[in-house]
C-alpha cells in the first residue's frame, strides 16, 4: 500500500518538509491537516510569488488579498467587502450541491468581515449545448445558484456565461459576493486575546466534503468523477441565512473580537489560520465538535468541510450573551477551543467543559460515549500554528508552448475576407452570432435568481454592468465580471489586460470610476509548463492593466487542476470590477436603444477578428486577439463616464463579443427599435464594412445621443482624445447597416431570446 | 402620528427591510415583529413580508404559521385589522387559514424573478383602497411556489364576493383564474405574490406598488376610526 501522505495527496518532498517542522514523525491526523493546508487550493504554493506582483494598494482600499475578503471605504462612514472564488470541481461533480455550496461559501467569506451580504455574480463557463451532459451541468448549476442564492436571501444581480466546447469536462463555476458594512463593523479573523474561546457556530459536523480541497480541488479531473461525489458538500441556505443574521448581530452586540468562516480544510484551517494571524496559539477540543452521526474520528472532524459554519472569537464573560443570541436565531454553538499563548496548535480529545474551562467533563454532545477529561490528555496533535498555513512555496517550470506563435500568426481575416468579400449579405451571419448562446439573451438564467431583494438593484442583470445603489450615501456602485478565454489562450498577457479593459469599461459605461478589483484565476495543471507560462503571462497582463487604470487587486482566486481528458482549459482569468458612482439620482442610460437619436461610436475600430466570435464560428480559431493599450482604454472610460454621469447620452452599450453588429442589435432588441447605420466610416484604419460588423476591436463603445446633443458629445469625445463617429440613427422595425446587413427586429429579436430556451429544448414565453 | 405597521420576521424572511423602507416611503412608521414573540405592539396594521420562513422546509409557510404571534396575527385579523401577505407571506397566511386556498410550484416549474401586470380588480380590500378597478400596475414577482390553488366552490365564492383583488394580465406561473392576490371575507386579510415594495422607487424602475402601500396606511387609518 502506498504510504499515507501520497494518499492524501502529498509529495514525498513536502513530507519531508513535515518532518522538519516537527522534528518527528507527524501523527495521522497532524499529517491529515498538513495534507489539506498545503494542498494547492489552501495554500497557493504555485501562484503564490506571482500574486506578489499585483499592484494592491490605494488610499481607500481598507483590507487588501489576503483576507475573507478585501474592502475598500466607498464614503459616508460605509465600506464594502467583495470577493470571488471557484467551485469548479465540486460543481462538475455535483452541479446542483457544487453550485449552492459555493454560493453559501463566498457568503460567509463576506459577513466573517462584518459585511451584509447584498450581492452575488456568477461568471460561468460550459460546454456547447448541443452535449447533453453540458445541458444537465448548465442547468444543475444554475438550480443550484437559485436554490441556495434565493433562500439564503443574497441577489443575483449579474455575472456572465460562455459557452465553448473547451470547458466540456470542466466547467467553471465562480461567484463573486459584494457586502457592506458600517467602517466601524469591520471585523477580521484574528484569535486576539489569550484565555479567549473558539466558538463553533451554525451545522452540525458530518463526513460530508472530507478532502474537498485536496481530493477535488488540487488534482487533475476525470469525466466519471461521480466516485468523487462525497467530496462534495451539501448546502442548506436556511442555516445560512440564520448564521448571517447571527453573525451581523454578534459583532453589532460587539461580542466577537475575530470571525472566520469554515471552508476548505474545515476547522484545522479555521482555527489555525485565526491562531497564526493572532501570532497566538489554540487548543482545539474535538470532542466539543457537535457531530452529525456517530463514530467520527478527530481526521473527520478537523477535516471536514461540512457547510454553514462559523468559527467565533469571544472573551469568556461574553460567553453566555453569545450563546443567548445564538439561541434566539436557532443557531447551534459549542466552544471548542482556546486561545493560548503557546504559539502551538494543538487538538485533543476531551479538554474542557462546555465553557472551556478545565474541569469534570460533562457528557460529551455526540453521544459517543464519555470522554475522559484532562488537562494531561496526549495532545492527537501539536504543532507551530503557523506552519500549517505556511505551505511550500513551488518555482513551477515555465515554458512558453511550442506553436504558440504560428497560432498567433495565423490572422483568419485574409480567410474571412475570401469567404466574405465586401458587398457580401450578412443579415444570416448576423442572425447566427445573436443566436450563439455566449452572445444570446440569458433572461433564461437571470428569471430565475432573484436580483432584487434589498430594494438596491438599479440596473440588474442584462446591463454592461450590474448597478447596485448604496444605502445611507448618495452613491452606487457598478460591478462587472469579464473575460475572454480565447483571447487568453492566443496571447495571455493581452487576454488578462483585455479582460481588466473590458470590465472597466463596463462600469464606466454605467458612469461609475473603476475603485477594486478581485480576480479568479482558472487554469490547467500548473505542473504543465505551457501552464505556468500561461500564469505567468496573465499576472503579468493584469498587473500592468490594473497599474495603469490604477484599481486595486483587493483580492483573488487561483483555481488550478482545470482539465479533463488531459487537456487544459484555455487560460480564465475572470475579472470583477466594483466601480463607484456618485450622487446617482436617477437610473443611467444603459443598452436598450432609444429612438430618435443618433447613433454614435466611440472608439477606433480595426479589422481585429483574431479570437473572435465570427471567426470561430467559421472554424478559424487562431490570430492575435486585439489590441489593449491600456491609455486609449483610460481615455474612452472617462469620456464615456462623464457622459453618461451628465445624461449626455439616452443609450450606451459597450461593444465586446461579436463586435458593432451585435452591440447595435442588442441595443435594438433591447430598445424594441430598428436603426440605419452605414459602417464603412467607423473611425480608424481604412477597414471595409465586413470587418467593422464583427472586429471586436477593444476600447469601442456605442452611444445614442439625442440629435440636439450631437455637437456636444462629438466635441467633449474629441476633446478626451477618443475617435468618434457618428454613423447613422435610431428607430423604425429594421436594423440596417448599409450593404451589409438588413433584418427585421422581430427575426432579430427571436434569434436572440430563443437560442438558450431552444438549445434546452423548453418552450419560450413568447 | 403616523400609522404604525409591524412587519413579521420569522428566521429565513428576507424581505422585511423592503418592507420597512417602503412603508415608509408613504409616509408609515414600519416596526419589526420577531415570531417568537406573541406581542403585536399595539401596530395599526401587519404584514408578513417575503422571504423563505423557517427555509421553506416542509411546505412553504407550513412552519411559519405554528410560531406564536401568528395567533396574535389571527386575533387581530378577527377584529378587523388589516393584515397583507406578501410572497412567502401570502403563502403563510393560506397555510395559517387566514386566507383560503394555497400556492403550489409554478407551473414551468422555475422559479421566476420579473415583472408582472397586474390588474387591479376591486377597490374593496386593504390593499387596493386607493387603487381603481381596472387599473394596470407593473410590480415584481419573485417565487418558485406562485401557482394558486382552490377547490371549485372556493373558487366561485371568490368570485362572487369580488374577493379576487389582483389578476395577472399575462400569468407567468399557472395561477387558477390568473389570481394574484385575494383577500378574506372581511376584506382586511390580503395575500398577494408580487412584491408591491419592489416598485416603491423611480430609481429602481417602478412606483406602481405605492398605491398598494399607500391603501395600506389608508386601511389602517380608517380601522382605527372604526375601532376608537
Amino acid at each position: 500500500m502506498e504510504p499515507l501522505h501520497r494518499r492524501l495527496g502529498m509529495t514525498d518532498a513536502e513530507y519531508e518538509a513535515v518532518l522538519g517542522e516537527l522534528d518527528r514523525a507527524p501523527t495521522d491526523l497532524e499529517l491529515a491537516m498538513y495534507s489539506v493546508m498545503w494542498s494547492e487550493h489552501c495554500s497557493y504554493k504555485s501562484s503564490r510569488r506571482y500574486l506578489r506582483r499585483f499592484p494592491t494598494a490605494a488610499p481607500w482600499v481598507l483590507v487588501g488579498p489576503g483576507e475573507g475578503a478585501g474592502v475598500v471605504d466607498v464614503g459616508d462612514s460605509i465600506a464594502i467587502a467583495v470577493r470571488i472564488e471557484s467551485h469548479n470541481h465540486p460543481s462538475a461533480v455535483e452541479p446542483y450541491q457544487g453550485a449552492a455550496t459555493g454560493v453559501g461559501g463566498i457568503i460567509r467569506d463576506i459577513f466573517s468581515m462584518g459585511a451584509r451580504p447584498i450581492a452575488l455574480m456568477d461568471p460561468l463557463r460550459f460546454g456547447d449545448l448541443t452535449d447533453a451532459r453540458t445541458r444537465y451541468l448548465f442547468e444543475g448549476v444554475v438550480a443550484g445558484i437559485s436554490g441556495y442564492g434565493n433562500a439564503v436571501g443574497v441577489p443575483t444581480v449579474g455575472g456572465e456565461v460562455v459557452f465553448d466546447d473547451a470547458y466540456r469536462g470542466n466547467p467553471l463555476v465562480n461567484v463573486l459576493c459584494l457586502g457592506v458594512l458600517p467602517k466601524e463593523r469591520l471585523v477580521l479573523a484574528r484569535a486576539e486575546g489569550v484565555g479567549n474561546l473558539a466558538v463553533l457556530l451554525g451545522a452540525s459536523t458530518g463526513r460530508d466534503g472530507i478532502g474537498g480541497a485536496s481530493v477535488l480541488a488540487s488534482a487533475g479531473f476525470e469525466e466519471g468523477s461521480e466516485q468523487k461525489r462525497p467530496s462534495v458538500q451539501v448546502g442548506d441556505p436556511f442555516e445560512e441565512k440564520k448564521l448571517i443574521e447571527a453573525c451581523l448581530a454578534l459583532l453589532d452586540a460587539g461580542l466577537a473580537v475575530g470571525v472566520q468562516d469554515l471552508g476548505a480544510a474545515g476547522l484545522s484551517c479555521a482555527a489555525s489560520e485565526t491562531a497564526a494571524k493572532a501570532g497566538v496559539g489554540m487548543d482545539v477540543d474535538v470532542a466539543r465538535v457537535k457531530h452529525r452521526e456517530p463514530g467520527m474520528t478527530p481526521v473527520e472532524i478537523m477535516t471536514s468541510e461540512s457547510q454553514e459554519r462559523m468559527l467565533a472569537i469571544v472573551r469568556p464573560e461574553d460567553l453566555a450573551e453569545v450563546m443567548a443570541l445564538c439561541d434566539r436565531w436557532e443557531i447551534t454553538a459549542s466552544v471548542v477551543g482556546r486561545v493560548t499563548a503557546t504559539g502551538r496548535f494543538r487538538v485533543y480529545e476531551g479538554l474542557f467543559d462546555a465553557t472551556g474551562v478545565p474541569g469534570a467533563n460533562p457528557a460529551p454532545p455526540t453521544g459517543d460515549g464519555p470522554v475522559a477529561l484532562s488537562s494531561d490528555a496526549a495532545a492527537l496533535a501539536d504543532v507551530p500554528a503557523g506552519s500549517l498555513g505556511d505551505g511550500p512555496d513551488y518555482d513551477r517550470p515555465v515554458t512558453r508552448p511550442p506553436g504558440q506563435d504560428r497560432r498567433v500568426a495565423d490572422d483568419p481575416w485574409p480567410e474571412l475576407h475570401r469567404r466574405f468579400p465586401a458587398g457580401t449579405d450578412l443579415s444570416g451571419e448576423l442572425l447566427a452570432l445573436l443566436a450563439t448562446p455566449t452572445i444570446a439573451d440569458k433572461s433564461w438564467i437571470s428569471r430565475q435568481y432573484d436580483h432584487q431583494l434589498f430594494l438596491n438593484t438599479v440596473i440588474g442583470p442584462g446591463g454592461d454592468a450590474a448597478v447596485l445603489r448604496v444605502k445611507g450615501t448618495r452613491n452606487a456602485l457598478a460591478l462587472s465580471t469579464d473575460c475572454n478565454g480565447r483571447y487568453c489562450a492566443l496571447e495571455p498577457a493581452i487576454g488578462a489586460r483585455l479582460a481588466v479593459l473590458e470590465a472597466a469599461r463596463n462600469v464606466s459605461c454605467s458612469g461609475a470610476r473603476p475603485i477594486a478589483l478581485v480576480n479568479c484565476l482558472n487554469f490547467g495543471n500548473p505542473e504543465h509548463p505551457e501552464v505556468m507560462w500561461q500564469f505567468a503571462e496573465v499576472v503579468d497582463g493584469m498587473s500592468a492593466a490594473c497599474e495603469q487604470l490604477q484599481i486595486p487587486v483587493i483580492g483573488g482566486n487561483v483555481s488550478f487542476y482545470n482539465e479533463s481528458r488531459g487537456s487544459d482549459i484555455p487560460p480564465t482569468p475572470v475579472v470583477g470590477v466594483i466601480g463607484l458612482v456618485e450622487n446617482l439620482t436617477a437610473v443611467p442610460p444603459s443598452v436598450p436603444l432609444a429612438p430618435g437619436c443618433r447613433i454614435v461610436v466611440l472608439g477606433a475600430t480595426r479589422a481585429e477578428l483574431g479570437g473572435s466570435e465570427w471567426a470561430v464560428r467559421h472554424g478559424l480559431v487562431n490570430g492575435r486577439p486585439p489590441a489593449a493599450d491600456v491609455a486609449t482604454a483610460a481615455a474612452l472610460h472617462d469620456v464615456v463616464r462623464a457622459l453618461v454621469a451628465d445624461r449626455a447620452v439616452a443609450s450606451v452599450h459597450d461593444c465586446s463579443e461579436g463586435g458593432l453588429a451585435v452591440a447595435l442589435a442588442e441595443m435594438a432588441i433591447q430598445g424594441e427599435t430598428g436603426f440605419r447605420v452605414d459602417l464603412g466610416n467607423v473611425a480608424g484604419d481604412d477597414i471595409d464594412v465586413v470587418a467593422a460588423c464583427f472586429s471586436e476591436s477593444a476600447s469601442r463603445v456605442v452611444v445614442a445621443v439625442e440629435p440636439a446633443r450631437l455637437a456636444e458629445v462629438t466635441r467633449r469625445a474629441g476633446e478626451g482624445g477618443v475617435p468618434v463617429m457618428e454613423i447613422g440613427g435610431s428607430g423604425g422595425d429594421r436594423l440596417i447597416a448599409e450593404g451589409a446587413f438588413d433584418l427585421s427586429l422581430a427575426d432579430a429579436t427571436h434569434a436572440w431570446r430563443d437560442a438558450i430556451p431552444n438549445a434546452l429544448g423548453v418552450a419560450t414565453s413568447s | 402620528m403616523s400609522v404604525r405597521i409591524g412587519v413579521v420576521v420569522f428566521p429565513g424572511t428576507n424581505c422585511e427591510l423592503d418592507v420597512l423602507e417602503g412603508v415608509e416611503r408613504v409616509g408609515a412608521s414600519g416596526e419589526l415583529l420577531w415570531h417568537a414573540d406573541a406581542d403585536l405592539h399595539g401596530v395599526d396594521a401587519v404584514v408578513v413580508p417575503g422571504g423563505f420562513a423557517h427555509g421553506d422546509y416542509l411546505r412553504t409557510g407550513a412552519i411559519a404559521r405554528f410560531s406564536p404571534i401568528m395567533d396574535s396575527v389571527r386575533a387581530f385579523a378577527d377584529a378587523g385589522g388589516p393584515v397583507v401577505g406578501i410572497c412567502n407571506g401570502f403563502q403563510v397566511l393560506t397555510e395559517a387559514g387566514l386566507l383560503p386556498g394555497a400556492l403550489q410550484k409554478n407551473a414551468g416549474l422555475k422559479f421566476l424573478c420579473e415583472t408582472a401586470t397586474l390588474r387591479v380588480e376591486t377597490a374593496a380590500s386593504a390593499l387596493t383602497l386607493l387603487a381603481r378597478p381596472g387599473d394596470e400596475l407593473r410590480i415584481p414577482i419573485n417565487h418558485f411556489e406562485g401557482n394558486y390553488v382552490c377547490d371549485p366552490a372556493t373558487l366561485e365564492r371568490l368570485r362572487a364576493d369580488e374577493r379576487i383583488v389582483l389578476r395577472y394580465v399575462d400569468n407567468p406561473n399557472g395561477s387558477l383564474d390568473d389570481i394574484a392576490g385575494i383577500c378574506s371575507e372581511g376584506r382586511n386579510v390580503v395575500g398577494l405574490m408580487p412584491h408591491p415594495e419592489r416598485a416603491s422607487d423611480t430609481l429602481l424602475g417602478s412606483t406602481d406598488g405605492v398605491v398598494l402601500l399607500r391603501s395600506l396606511v389608508a386601511a389602517a387609518v380608517a380601522d382605527l376610526a372604526a375601532t376608537g
